[in-house]
């Protein structure tokens, strides 16, 4: 029986779509069977960020319409062993799909599968209902800037009322020159407002712009530090006690790091 | 803390320091859902309920929500009022 890992937000545009193609990809490089669902109905993109977009039939709303079998709709990814896709359709909207629908599809991918991600959309509303709605646990990704912190506060709330308790959390995009200047929150700042505990912290990095560009997930690229990070998260998720990378040269800075990724802070209220 | 970063700093808060102290604020507001406007409605009643019993400085008064550190590193949210006293009213023994 697998596990179903929500990846969401609040905010758009801090990367759910990334971290849900990297982690997936590497969870299966570690030798897991892992489907990434795209729950983003009328707005998919993890097809093209993975590079599967011209291999689609059939889609999400398809399946719950039983327009085709499950096994159909998914996406087999040649370059990885166990890595599957089910693409969201592009031309519904967020209503063609019930939680009550999302919960038994789910329901059915845990049987087959190890992990099951799946990329929410941005928003409270109906998609973000959906794509929670069978999921066993949460990862919040937020950016060290206020609106996103502020939107992965409201998220994290959000899940609790839904029982989706303690999310964990990824920083994405920290830039460790600005944290140095004092100008960008750093990962102490973020885990300190939002009380949860910190799953990962994916540096800024060039390179994931470049092989999004290639349709290729960032953790095939050696060089790459967030694909590093991916790789580090998708440890994580499997039970291994990785510390969180080192950004600088600082021994103090690492310290610190370490000791909140230790620390189990809990939420106020 | 925050005051040692101005001391010894260029004498300007840093840009996350203040990103951080306006995060706090509005999040205890979210997490309430005491708007900033519903709390002036609790200080005016605040303000008529107390001046029936003690002449307060309502210019100087501070009403607030605030994280109050509990056990462990969890956090509960508070009303906190400061209220600084002119004087205290002589009651009749039979006022009310």
């Amino acid at each position: 029986m697998g596990e179903v890992i929500v990846i969401t937000s609040g905010k758009g545009g801090v990367g759910k779509t990334t971290t849900t193609a990297n982690i997936g990809t590497a969870l299966a490089l570690l030798g897991k069977k892992v489907v990434l669902v795209d729950a983003d109905i009328g707005l998919r993109n993890l097809d093209v960020v993975m590079g599967l977009e011209n291999r689609i039939v059939y889609d999400l709303v398809d399946v719950v319409e039983k327009v085709c079998r499950l096994k159909q709709a998914l996406i087999r990814d040649k370059r990885f062993e166990g890595l599957y896709l089910l693409p969201a359709a592009q031309t519904k909207d967020k209503t063609a799909v019930s939680p009550q629908q999302m919960q038994e599809l789910c329901e059915q991918l845990k049987e087959e599968f190890d992990f099951v991600l799946i990329d929410c959309p941005a928003g409270i509303e109906q998609g973000f209902k959906n794509a929670i709605a069978g999921a066993d646990k949460a990862a919040v990704v937020t950016v060290p800037e206020v609106s996103a912190v502020r939107d992965a506060d409201r998220i994290i709330g959000l899940l609790s009322a839904n029982d989706i308790m303690d999310p964990e959390l990824i920083i994405n995009r920290l830039r460790i020159d600005m944290v140095k200047r004092g100008d960008m929150m750093d990962i102490d700042d973020t885990i300190e407002i939002l009380g949860v505990d910190l799953l990962g912290v994916v540096p800024d990095d060039e390179r994931v712009v470049i092989s999004t560009n290639r349709g290729e997930p960032a953790v095939m690229d050696d060089s790459s530090l967030a694909g590093q990070a991916y790789r580090n998260i998708a440890r994580r998720l499997m039970g291994e006690d990785i510390p969180i990378m080192n950004l600088e040269t600082d021994e103090g800075f690492l310290a610190r790091i370490r000791r909140f990724f230790n620390s189990n802070r809990k939420r106020a209220l | 803390m925050f005051d040692l970063f101005r001391f010894f700093g260029k004498g300007e808060s840093k840009s996350k320091d203040i990103a951080k102290e306006r995060l706090k604020l509005v999040l205890i507001h979210d997490r309430t859902n005491i708007s900033p406007k519903y709390l002036d409605m609790i200080k005016d009643d605040v303000i008529k309920v107390i001046s029936n019993y003690i002449e307060i400085d309502e210019k100087g008064m501070d009403i607030r929500l605030s994280r109050i550190p509990q056990k462990g590193d969890t956090y509960s949210t508070a009303l906190v009022a400061n209220i600084p006293i002119k004087k205290v009213k002589k009651l009749g023994p039979n006022k009310g």
